[in-house]
């Protein structure tokens, strides 16, 4: 005997049919412990197979499943059912990435930032072997540990109204992962990455609007990295100006 | 085998002038942004204040007196009540922008934040005390 | 892809809304005051002339007139292109501009105290 019945409405679009996306009804009974993601599971496996969408780990450590529910970028395996309020509950793939098939969105944009932030250890001179591995403290870790919590959900991409009004936008997680590698202590790459963080379409289309840090799923807080790289690029290029700034390599 | 590819990404166009409708959070945030107008606004009108001064005696009177004009008391409530929300609000981010660390931890936000605030109240009171407002009569 | 000349007006913009959060509150009451006919002492002819006379209030009174419009030209900005203006550099110029004429208005009107 099932917890009680609920009704969905899922936005369908199938690229090789369709000329826009169309909301589908489904009604289906339901357990009191179940996610969305158990909803969207039990849809595909009884009632519909053609429903397209992305999950994996189910225990919101992949990334894998952010979709709009109820109009808030939210994972699905981390939304539980009996949270959500009475009434049929409204899916949709991630905003403001384009469609690919039903709730599969097209995230090229967004590997390809993640990508030019340069996210790994930059160092000046690599390390030799028999100096041995980079130690660091718990202090050190606690600096940039938040930050390392991203799981690429792109929630905060789908919540961010400058990455809507602005495509070009480096957005949230990527600069966040920038600000990760910045306060690491092994890393001296800072300066490598200015160039991208710094640029106009980096830190500098933020408008502190902080709906990225409300829906992150994983409480990373990619708003607070992006005003505290604001603070450093601000103090880095009134030093430049001042002619008291870094040689540049 | 598939002769044409089947990816039609299809793009959701964002209203452009509608958009921070919607959610409660974009609408805030967009009253925070233009209570910047108001900021500006008073600005202004300090800075006509000082024009007056420098003018003379009879232009900072004139000055004064208009300040009790009914469009001038309406909209200081009005701006009174913008610059206290853009107080409140600018205080309530300052950890995000200034995490303190110490050690291992960090130093909980509401600390950074009441900080601000006992700050804002001692610099308030200062001023309201130099201005002569705890003057009796 | 270069980099952004915006920490200058941002850091005029984070200075302004620091001390229009810090002070303007108070101020606005006093304004308020003086509008319903109970103006506080110091806000007469000979008081202010005194104040404004030195160069600490003289600081005081520019910074605060000023860094209050490059706060808000920059948040208006910001603000005119999530409404859906795209001509930034219009806002901008128009913006930054009404902010460096009243900068430089109120150094003038102070000089001349």
């Amino acid at each position: 005997m099932s917890y009680k019945t609920i009704e969905l409405a899922i936005l369908r679009y199938r690229p090789e049919t369709d000329q826009a996306p169309w909301f589908q009804d489904y009604r289906i009974p339901c357990e009191e412990d179940w996610v969305v993601l158990d909803a969207i599971n039990y849809i595909k496996d009884h009632l519909d197979s053609t429903l397209s969408y992305r999950w994996s780990c189910h225990m919101a450590v992949c990334g894998s499943c952010g979709m709009m529910i109820d109009g808030e970028p939210r994972l699905s395996c981390k939304t539980f059912l009996r949270d959500l309020p009475e009434g049929k509950i409204r899916i949709e793939p991630l905003a403001n990435f384009p469609i690919e098939r039903d709730l599969v969105v097209v995230l090229d944009d967004f590997m390809e930032k993640l990508q030019r932030v340069k996210p790994y250890i930059i160092r000046k001179e690599a390390r030799a072997l028999d100096q041995g591995e980079h130690l660091q403290t718990p202090a050190q870790l606690a600096r940039f540990m938040q930050y390392t919590h991203c799981i690429n959900c792109c929630c905060c991409y789908a919540a961010c109204p400058q990455y809507a009004l602005i495509p070009e936008f480096l957005g949230p997680a990527a600069l966040a992962l920038a600000h990760r590698y910045n306060l690491d202590s092994r890393d001296q790459g800072r300066e490598d990455r200015e160039e991208v963080v710094a640029s106009n379409i980096g830190i500098w289309d933020c408008a502190f609007a902080d709906a990225c840090s409300v829906v992150c799923p994983k409480h990373v807080d990619p708003a607070g990295a992006i005003q505290q790289m604001k603070i450093g690029s601000t103090i880095g290029w009134y030093l430049d100006h001042l002619g008291l700034g870094r040689k540049k390599t | 085998m598939i002769e044409k590819s089947l990816i039609k990404p299809f793009v959701r166009e964002v209203p452009r002038t509608t958009w921070y409708l919607t959610r409660r959070r974009d609408r805030v945030h967009m009253a925070q942004e233009l209570s910047s107008v108001f900021i500006g606004g008073y600005a202004l009108l300090l800075l006509w204040g000082v024009k007056a001064l420098a003018a003379g005696p009879e232009a900072y009177q004139a000055f004064l007196t208009s300040l009790g004009s009914p469009l001038s008391l309406g909209l200081h409530w009005l701006v009174l009540t913008v610059t206290l929300f853009h107080t409140v609000s600018w205080f309530g981010v300052t950890p995000k922008a200034m995490p303190v660390q110490i050690g291992e931890e960090f130093l909980p936000g509401g600390i950074i934040v009441g900080g601000h605030y006992v700050i804002w109240i001692a610099i308030s009171l200062f001023i309201l005390f130099v201005a002569g407002v705890f003057n009796g009569g | 892809m270069a980099r952004s000349n915006k920490p200058l007006v941002w850091s005029l913009f984070a200075a302004g809304g620091t001390v229009a959060a810090f002070v303007l509150p108070a101020l606005v009451l006093i304004t308020l005051m003086a509008g319903y006919g109970h103006a506080p002492e110091a806000l007469n002819y000979e008081t202010m002339r005194a104040f404004a006379g030195g160069w600490l209030g003289k600081l005081v009174v520019f910074g605060v007139i000023s860094l209050c419009l490059w706060h808000a030209a920059h948040r208006l900005r910001t603000a005119l292109h999530g409404l859906g203006l795209r001509a930034d550099r219009a806002v901008a110029v128009a913006g930054y501009g009404i902010a460096a004429i009243g900068t430089l208005l109120s150094v003038y009107y102070l000089l001349r105290i």
